[in-house]
């Protein structure tokens, strides 16, 4: 292996990682992997694929909010996009009149006026879990197939003004869009098939015909009649919504209750302090985060931790691994709900920071405040099952026992 | 005239301490300060450990807080007019005003390089959207926004054009920068020229927006002469009306916090946040900056010294929430829904 010939520019002062950040393996279990990432230094080389990658939280915190010298205009992805471009693929300032109207209508005071409509989704959806079921008794549930993967996505869209039909495309549909950011490995030769489709389908969903009067697509259309965006780029922002806000979230609410079937103890931490809920998602955010990496691409040498990333490469952001760093958080691999988690990466941070996490906290809070009110024990009772993606931490099932309230 | 350490005397706790002075507030350092043209001066204020600065978008305007002599501290409001891509400092550019109740004063006569400033997080009234065809219309020290907006239609390939007015060419800052852009621009001395002729506005452009920044008048005219276009394809930034903003606090004060019956005294060196989390409330928060809303409370009694750049004017005068990672107090006490 020559790795080190392909990088001339930083000849023997970046290590080298010959690692495959998306071999099934890593993809299966990516905390050896990200773990090896932080302790090579500051900024490895990936010699499989020509690209710098970051993993320690300080420098995460740099790299991620600076814009100007990591553009995510050709794509966050190791290739460049193969779709018209959303809000994630736009530097400034192009990116700026979109992103005002976004983070507009997906405000925290907007999320705030939901939240009755919220609990009555999580009420329905928790008791027919547990209908049948005496308190005080038990009940086994798959947290994944029976909560995770269902209640973003009908809350979401429906908040969005999506019509119910096909509604099972969301999740393969967005699922591809994120494989495609790696490299076209055998997840990506997989999606290929029905990507075309898929992308016709979710596009056709969010032309200004096909949206409810009211939701986010039709603010986002209100918007563009108000002259705050282009017309033709209502359509590519509400996409954007299905693209990027329903698999995150179905693996942020599996996740969350995987970390909570994982640590008992934790349940116990929330019941005595439901007001905690917000802060309990985000920490099992930190502790494993929907969003694994994105990469984006270096507009001049940059600098980090005192070594030049060059221009033109495409560099490696692995949330995941920052949010695990033992230099920025205590015994980084314990779920702990009494640590505060502010200042996690899992939304990223900066200009390109998530703009729905508080649609995510605002489902994720209110499915566990309706479990509070049911649910006195949760167990895992068998391995978490994993669905391998390039970019999310994928689940497949969460096996849990509820012993509910007497 | 004053010395420069007595000028400092007058807040310490804003004026003279590195940016843990005031947490959630930046102080940066003037790195710069050289005259644009008769009566405006630029400063380029820089972060003093070359930390990033919040960023920000063409239109906004960050607020300085000004220790005057005579007048106490100060919060004045300027708009950006730097290079965004510069990511660790602000410039500004400040009229001398003749009935200026000391900010602009103090900022040309006694403010120098190497001082540190205390600046508020940028907000934007005046977001450049997308349109096919942009009219600028500036007059005098409106220039300022105009020309970060200008800088973004640019690269936007955006078909835009700029009318510029002002008492006499002397007077008119940046005039310089703008000759890159040629016939774009239309450079309109008052002395020479008269009153900005606007009735090439009088026909809506399809697709199209104005954006006027000036004094009251012009934008009265502006106004009058467009009065065809949508209303909403017609913007203004108006200057900041002169009316006294409270004094900035410079002393701690209380926080009651109704649901978990506590009380806490926020120090001059610790945010709200860090108050919070140290009496044992924590608030979940994220950028730290003001910029992301996580960490929004309710705010039950009391008025808050709104720093962050989520809520538009109308939002702050309800006084109703604010953002703990950098809003602080006015008032001695504040009653929170914690």
């Amino acid at each position: 292996m020559t790795a080190t010939s392909k990088c001339p520019i930083n000849h023997g002062t970046i290590p080298v990682l010959d690692d495959d950040p998306f071999a099934p393996e890593v993809l299966e279990d990516p905390i050896p992997f990200q773990t090896r990432l932080r302790e090579a230094g500051p900024v490895a080389y990936l010699s499989k694929y020509n690209a710098y990658a970051i993993g320690g939280y300080d420098e995460m915190s740099a790299a991620v909010s600076d814009w100007q010298g990591l553009s995510s205009g050709s794509g966050v992805g190791l290739n460049e996009p193969w779709r018209a471009r959303g809000l994630l693929q736009m530097d400034p300032p192009e990116h700026d009149a979109p992103r005002e109207v976004l983070q507009e209508i997906l405000s925290a005071r907007v999320l705030r006026s939901m939240k009755d409509n919220c609990v009555d989704r999580a009420r329905t959806l928790i008791d027919e879990l547990l209908e049948g079921t005496e308190p005080g008794g038990q009940v086994e549930v798959d947290a994944h197939k029976q909560i995770g993967a269902v209640f973003p996505v009908n809350f979401f869209p429906d908040a969005s003004g999506i019509d119910e039909t096909d509604r099972e495309n969301l999740v393969p549909y967005a699922d591809h869009i994120f494989n495609s950011l790696g490299p076209r490995n055998e997840l990506v030769k997989q999606g290929e098939c029905r990507a075309a489709e898929l992308q016709e389908w979710a596009l056709s969903k969010c032309q200004r015909e096909n949206l409810k009067p009211e939701g986010f697509g039709a603010d986002i259309w209100a918007a563009a009649d108000r002259g705050e965006i282009l017309h033709e780029h209502a359509p590519l922002l509400t996409r954007s919504l299905l693209s990027a806000g329903v698999d995150t979230t179905v693996y942020g609410i599996s996740g969350v209750l995987y970390a909570m079937g994982a640590n008992p103890e934790q349940w116990d931490k929330l019941k005595a302090n439901p007001g905690m809920a917000r802060v309990a998602f985000d920490e099992s955010l930190r502790w494993h985060s929907p969003v694994q990496q994105i990469f984006r691409k270096a507009t001049r040498d940059i600098e980090i931790g005192g070594v030049v990333i060059p221009a033109e490469s495409r560099v490696l952001l692995c949330f995941q691994s920052a949010n695990h760093d033992p230099r920025r958080w205590d015994n980084p691999l314990k779920f702990d709900l009494d640590r505060d988690p502010s200042g996690h990466l899992a939304f990223g941070m900066g200009m390109h920071q998530c703009v729905g996490q508080h649609a995510a906290r605002l489902q994720a809070a209110t499915l566990l405040e309706e479990l509070l009110e049911r649910v006195d024990k949760i167990e895992l009772v068998a391995p978490v099952g994993r669905h391998h993606n390039n970019v999310l931490r994928g689940i497949d099932s969460v096996p849990l026992r509820f012993t509910l309230k007497k | 005239m004053p010395t420069h350490a007595t000028s400092l005397t007058v807040d310490e706790s804003s004026a003279s301490k590195p940016a843990v002075g005031r947490p959630g507030i930046q102080s940066l350092r003037v790195a710069r300060k050289d005259v644009l043209a008769e009566g405006v001066i630029r400063l380029r204020l820089e972060e003093p450990h070359n930390a990033r600065v919040p960023d920000w978008t063409p239109g906004s305007h960050i607020e300085l807080v000004l220790p005057t002599k005579e007048h106490g501290v100060l919060s004045r409001h300027y708009s950006l007019c730097g290079d965004r891509w510069d990511a660790h400092a602000y410039e500004v550019a400040v009229l001398r005003e003749p009935n200026s109740r000391g900010g602009s004063h103090f900022v040309h006569d006694e403010l120098a390089v190497g001082d540190m400033i205390t600046i508020g997080t940028p907000r934007n009234n005046f977001h450049l959207t997308q349109a096919k065809r942009i009219e600028f219309i500036a007059g005098g020290i409106g220039i300022t926004p105009i020309m970060t907006m200008i800088a973004a239609a640019e690269q936007l390939g955006v078909d835009w054009r700029l009318h510029y007015g002002g008492r006499s060419r002397d007077s008119m800052a940046f005039l310089d920068e703008l000759a890159q852009y040629g016939d774009k621009v239309v450079i309109w001395p008052q002395d020479e020229k008269g009153h900005l002729n606007l009735t090439y506005l009088n026909e809506p452009v399809e697709g199209g927006r104005v954006y006027c920044c000036g004094p009251e008048p012009l934008l009265n005219a502006v106004a009058g002469a467009a009065e065809a276009w949508p209303k909403w394809a017609v913007r203004f930034e108006r200057f900041v009306p002169a009316t006294q903003p409270p004094p900035v606090r410079t002393e701690p004060f209380e926080l009651e916090l109704t649901r978990s019956n506590k009380s806490v005294t926020v120090g001059t060196d610790e945010t709200v946040l860090s108050a919070l989390s140290n009496a044992g409330v924590p608030v979940l928060a994220s950028c730290m900056e003001g910029i992301c809303g996580t960490c929004e409370v309710s705010v039950l009694r009391g008025t808050p010294e709104h720093r962050d750049s989520l809520l538009n004017d109308g939002e702050r005068e309800k006084n109703d929430r604010m953002f703990v990672c950098v809003s602080r107090s006015i008032t001695d006490k504040l009653v929170l829904d914690l």
